[in-house]
């Protein structure tokens, strides 16, 4: 039996009068793509905010290597491992690439408190480095991400997260709002993230891309856990019996 | 064949030189103010351009470039400040007010100084925390400190001490003595506020907060900070900025800076400052305010009626936001790979 990366306890959220997690307990192993799945407002966006420290859970425990760790806001995740993809973009359209990647973590030459020179020629080529290590081809890490397309400017935030040497990475939803196309390629990052053993949650709607792309289902209804099962131990047609 | 790639290749990189400089929003500014000057240097017979007045322009520049500077940067944090006419008016008159009461000029500088940061904190502690939009904080702002500079005057300006240092504010420095001290202080400030932008990780922070302010939240910067941040450092510009006026007329006057938070706001837009934020340079700010100056002055020198001041700054502000935004057109259109 291996022992979990991270491990969620009796988590509960509640927003005003609406019970969003209804004591969600879930591990997670190294090197397991994890597709979480479940209807509009099941509460998997809740769940993973509350892994990257976009919001605070109301009860419940995380550990990490059996560790109890608090979450307080995004850069505790960060620092302890945890990357996120959102579901909306997180990156700045008015931005260049390698300005982008390094937000909030950007190499410094020299610094007083924190606040420093940017080691900019680091930050060029670390970018183009980390853009080829997820097979993107983009041409100059000083272009604008809003001149992106939108599956690319996804494929920079997956080198991003993988830049960083993420113990976790998540992915909400990151192939809404694109084209075919555009999906295509993203499902392709995340695919290889499963070859390159990165433990990850992707959140889909689509019962195809999980079972593309994962190790393991876990649907989530009304807030509570309701199927958790290994890919190969299930169907889709299971799966969508218990949604 | 050989010769005729090598062109080839030469051209497209000239087509994507030409791209990029098409692409940066302070251009047309620039454009616009080379323009300008020859033409008042035409229209006024050679004047325009000769020491003396160039002593008048260079004199005053500083004190609406530092109050552009501050602006300009609060803008690409994604906000607005209405007050920096009022604090620019308020700061010095705080200092003149301890001066007459006998306290030296250092403390005075200091305690000025403090104020205008505490005017920027509220500013920006209200719209950040109780998510208001900054218009209306700052609006509300303009007309507190606005009270408050004549209120602390007693009506009528306090006379200054004769012992100012002078030589570190507003002397006449440099070759042919062509500036004031001011301007140095002006040159050294923008060369600092222009580098933390584009150089710092700071710069990088504000840049993401007015941005895509979701995002900036998300990688952990600490947006409501960079936001206070950045109203304190516009305010504490604009104060500065009025002091060097007061100290160069020799008397704090409670009006100065009446209507100038909209030229400031006019010369960042002129520049290239996007009005949603994430958008703009320092440099552009600073053209934008020599831009201002220059027609003020230059329409003056032309014997233009002065009226028609307010006219060319509302015309150039739209005029170079379109200049802008046809010039961003064409650029995308161009076919070069960058
Ligand atoms: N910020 C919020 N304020 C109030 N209620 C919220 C908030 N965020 C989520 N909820 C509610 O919590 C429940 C769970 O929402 P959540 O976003 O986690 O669902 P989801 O599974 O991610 O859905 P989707 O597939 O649509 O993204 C829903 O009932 C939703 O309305
Ligand atoms: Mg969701």
């Amino acid at each position: 039996m291996i022992a979990p990366i991270i491990s969620i306890r009796n988590m509960h959220k509640w927003y005003s009068g609406v019970h969003a997690l209804r004591g969600v307990s879930l591990d997670i192993n190294p090197n397991e793509a994890l597709g979480l799945i479940g209807d509009n407002g099941a509460g998997k966006s809740t769940l993973i905010n509350i892994l990257s420290g976009a919001q605070t859970a109301d009860e419940g425990e995380i550990e990490i290597d059996g560790a109890l760790v608090n979450i307080r806001n995004p850069r505790d995740a960060m620092d302890l491992g945890i990357e996120t993809i959102y579901q909306y973009n997180s990156m700045v359209p008015t931005m260049s690439i390698a300005r982008n990647m390094f937000i909030g973590r950007e190499p410094l030459k020299v610094s007083l408190f924190g606040i420093g020179i940017m080691d900019q020629q680091k930050m060029r080529d670390d970018s183009v480095k980390a853009i080829a290590d997820v097979n993107l081809h983009l041409r100059s890490p000083d272009a604008l991400v809003g001149e992106l397309s939108g599956g690319q400017r996804q494929g920079v935030a997956i080198a991003r997260a993988m830049h960083f040497r993420s113990r976790l990475m998540i992915l909400d939803e990151p192939t809404n709002h694109l084209s075919v196309k555009e999906t295509a390629k993203v499902i392709g990052f995340v695919q290889s993230l499963k070859n390159q053993n990165v433990t990850s949650i992707f959140i889909s709607h689509n019962m195809h891309h999980v079972f593309e792309c994962c190790d393991r289902v876990v649907a989530m209804a009304r807030g509570k856990i309701v199927l958790d099962k290994r890919i190969e131990d299930t169907s889709i047609e299971e799966v969508h019996e218990v949604l | 064949m050989g010769a005729n790639l090598d062109f080839m290749r030469k051209f497209d990189y000239m087509k994507r030189a030409l791209k990029v400089y098409m692409e940066k929003p302070e251009l047309a500014a620039l454009v616009l103010l080379v323009g300008l000057i020859i033409l008042f240097q035409y229209l006024s017979d050679g004047v325009f351009l000769n020491a003396n007045n160039l002593r008048g322009i260079l004199g005053i520049l500083p004190e609406i470039g530092l109050m552009v500077i501050g602006v300009t940067i609060l803008m690409i944090a994604g906000e607005f400040d209405l007050s920096v006419g009022s604090v620019f008016a308020l700061m010095p008159m705080t200092m003149a007010v301890l001066m007459a009461d006998g306290t030296p000029f250092f403390f005075a500088f200091v305690a000025g100084m403090a104020f205008a940061l505490l005017i920027g904190f509220v500013n920006g502690y209200l719209t950040v925390k109780f998510a208001i939009p900054s218009f209306i904080t700052t609006l509300g702002m303009l007309f507190i400190a606005r009270s408050l500079t004549i209120v602390i005057s007693g009506g009528f300006p306090p006379l200054l001490p004769n012992d100012l240092p002078n030589w570190l504010f507003t002397v006449f420095v440099g070759p042919g003595h062509l500036f004031r001290m001011s301007f140095i202080w002006f040159v050294l400030i923008g060369v600092a506020a222009s580098l933390m932008m584009s150089r710092t990780n700071f710069g990088n922070w504000i840049k993401a907060t007015g941005g895509f302010l979701p995002a900036a939240d998300a990688m952990g910067i600490p947006t409501a900070r960079v936001k206070i941040a950045a109203f304190m450092l516009c305010s504490v510009l604009a104060g500065f900025a009025g002091m060097l006026q007061v100290l160069r007329l020799g008397s704090p006057l409670p009006s100065i800076g009446e209507g100038w938070e909209l030229q400031a706001v006019a010369a960042a837009v002129i520049g290239g400052t996007a009005l949603n934020g994430g958008v703009g340079a320092v440099i552009g700010g600073v053209i934008g305010a020599i831009l201002i100056r220059v027609i003020d002055n230059g329409l003056v020198l032309s014997q233009v009626d002065s009226n028609w001041f307010k006219f060319a700054i509302g015309f150039l502000t739209i005029f170079a936001v379109v200049a802008n935004s046809w010039l961003r057109k064409r650029a995308k259109s161009m076919k070069v790979e960058t």
